[in-house]
């Protein structure tokens, strides 16, 4: 008489520890699904509903959808690299040979971080033509491609203090070609760049301060504009549904 | 006498009980107060975000995923040698995203290539939904046809010129391909293609960002590629980049 895996999910649905952890969302009734989405402090960023239109592949490409998963990734082998490494010199250098050689997947955690790191910027450039040559930014959508603006420069941040942090010759010379770029603006440059790199050359220094950019500020910041922009879709009325559609 | 346990089929159960599967159609919308625009509405129907919609986002990231692993599973990522500051490499190249940046560094004065043109992009980016003309989206040609194309000829000579007197011949290309699309837009041909009057529906912000999108495309990629030690241009099969 054993239960099928749907009944016993069912079952597991209507515990009191679950229903009282789920606010809503116990069934599937529309009404139910509605509240799963609605009742949910992530979830509840999206809207109920969805036009089946804005789902199909061509519309989107899923370009946004791919731009949150390499985040995800991101910050999935992020942490675990952070265990292994510590942002002094030369340590930082060491910690990335001992990812080669001593730590478990040491190598895979660091190829997957990297790579989906290009992928991130990739996918969020493309993001942001697709946006652009459907016509999604025409208001009321207006303040959301701002955001989207904001979180593409903050994903070229990410990216570049990340570059410093294996403290080898590519790193360390990709910055300073960078940062000497910043020099060049008129008046505050410079200070711009020793307040950035914690001195006038790339050194340890530059290396802390990057690394807690890269580590807690920046992931905060984009975590927060990345709310920010799925949030002004439900509220700028879902996804772009193309120009020849009829706006209610 | 009817049943007391059977809800009165006049009685509209609302709120916390209704266990409708299906999401209801609007036939049709009536009320004096609304515009047309409502009762014109058609959307081809919605589906509940859950679970349709974070499924198919689920199965996309999943795929991204695979892809990534199995990416890294088989291409390490770079690692030289401990970072010396005595030693520079020759060339010294940013990361693949500023190789664009980095290839104007060498036709144009720093404050033009690191602060201008960046400067200039990203708030020609943030302004894009706030003109009118981008909004509405109207091709190009559509109106004042004739001083139009003059505006264009006048601005791509007065840019080609600007572009020779820093000797940027490498962004000439991908800017007289959009020039060269552009014109052939605007002819007037009674046999026009598919390809040719989508193109003459285009307004100028479609022009104005391909144009962007080529031109960074060709610039990043001569800036991985196609430079060498002292930024010489050299081929990728020489093993100097």
């Amino acid at each position: 008489m054993a239960a099928t895996l749907s009944q016993q999910l069912t079952a597991l649905r209507r515990t009191r520890v679950w229903r009282s952890v789920f606010r809503g969302g116990n069934g599937t009734s529309n009404l139910d699904r509605a509240l799963a989405v609605q009742q949910n402090l992530f979830l509840h960023l999206s809207s109920v509903k969805v036009r089946k239109r804005s789902l199909a592949f061509r519309v989107t490409w899923f370009l946004g959808t791919l731009c949150m998963g390499a985040l995800m990734i991101l910050v999935a082998t992020g942490i675990p690299l952070m265990l292994y490494y510590h942002p002094s010199v030369p340590q930082a250098y060491a910690d990335m040979k001992d990812l080669q050689s001593v730590v478990s997947a040491g190598v895979f955690l660091r190829n997957l971080h990297r790579w989906s790191a290009h992928a991130m910027v990739l996918l969020v450039f493309a993001h942001m033509f697709k946006v652009f040559y459907r016509g999604a930014y025409r208001p009321p959508r207006e303040f959301n491609w701002v955001v989207g603006v904001i979180l593409l420069i903050v994903t070229l941040l990410l990216s570049y203090t990340g570059y410093l942090l294996p403290w080898d010759q590519l790193a360390f010379w990709a910055i300073t070609v960078g940062s000497n770029l910043l020099s060049s603006v008129p008046v505050i440059g410079p200070k711009v760049r020793f307040l950035m790199l914690g001195g006038n050359t790339v050194n340890a220094n530059a290396l802390l301060r990057f690394y807690v950019l890269h580590c807690v500020i920046l992931p905060l910041t984009a975590a927060t504009f990345v709310a920010v922009h799925f949030w002004r879709i439900r509220k700028d009325g879902g996804i772009y549904p193309g120009k020849d559609h009829k706006h209610a | 006498m009817p049943d007391p346990n059977m809800p009165d089929s006049n009685d509209f159960i609302a709120g916390m009980n209704s266990d409708s599967r299906k999401s209801p159609v609007r036939v049709a919308f009536v009320t004096r107060r609304t515009s047309a625009q409502v009762k014109a509405r058609d959307d081809g129907g919605t589906v509940m975000v859950f679970p349709e919609a974070l499924f198919r986002g689920a199965v996309a990231i999943e795929l991204l995923l695979l892809v990534l692993v199995v990416f890294s599973l088989f291409w390490d990522a770079p690692l030289e040698e401990l970072a010396n500051p005595l030693l520079t490499p020759n060339p010294a190249k940013a990361p693949w995203y500023f190789l664009g940046l980095q290839e104007l560094l060498h036709y144009f004065p720093p404050v033009v290539a690191g602060v201008l043109i960046p400067g200039l992009v990203v708030t020609a980016l943030i302004a894009i939904p706030y003109f009118q003309i981008n909004i509405e989206g109207e091709g190009l040609w559509s109106r004042n046809r004739t001083l139009r194309l003059r505006m264009v000829r006048i601005t791509l000579v007065l840019f080609i010129l600007f572009l020779a007197s820093f000797h940027v011949w490498v962004a000439l290309a991908p800017t007289l391909l959009m020039v060269g699309l552009m014109l052939y837009s605007a002819t007037e041909r009674h046999d026009a293609g598919r390809f040719h009057r989508w193109l003459a529906s285009k307004p100028l912000s479609f022009w104005i960002m391909s144009w962007f999108l080529l031109s960074s495309a060709v610039l990043t990629l001569i800036g991985t590629f196609f430079r060498g030690p002292g930024w010489s241009f050299v081929m990728p099969w020489s093993g100097q980049i």
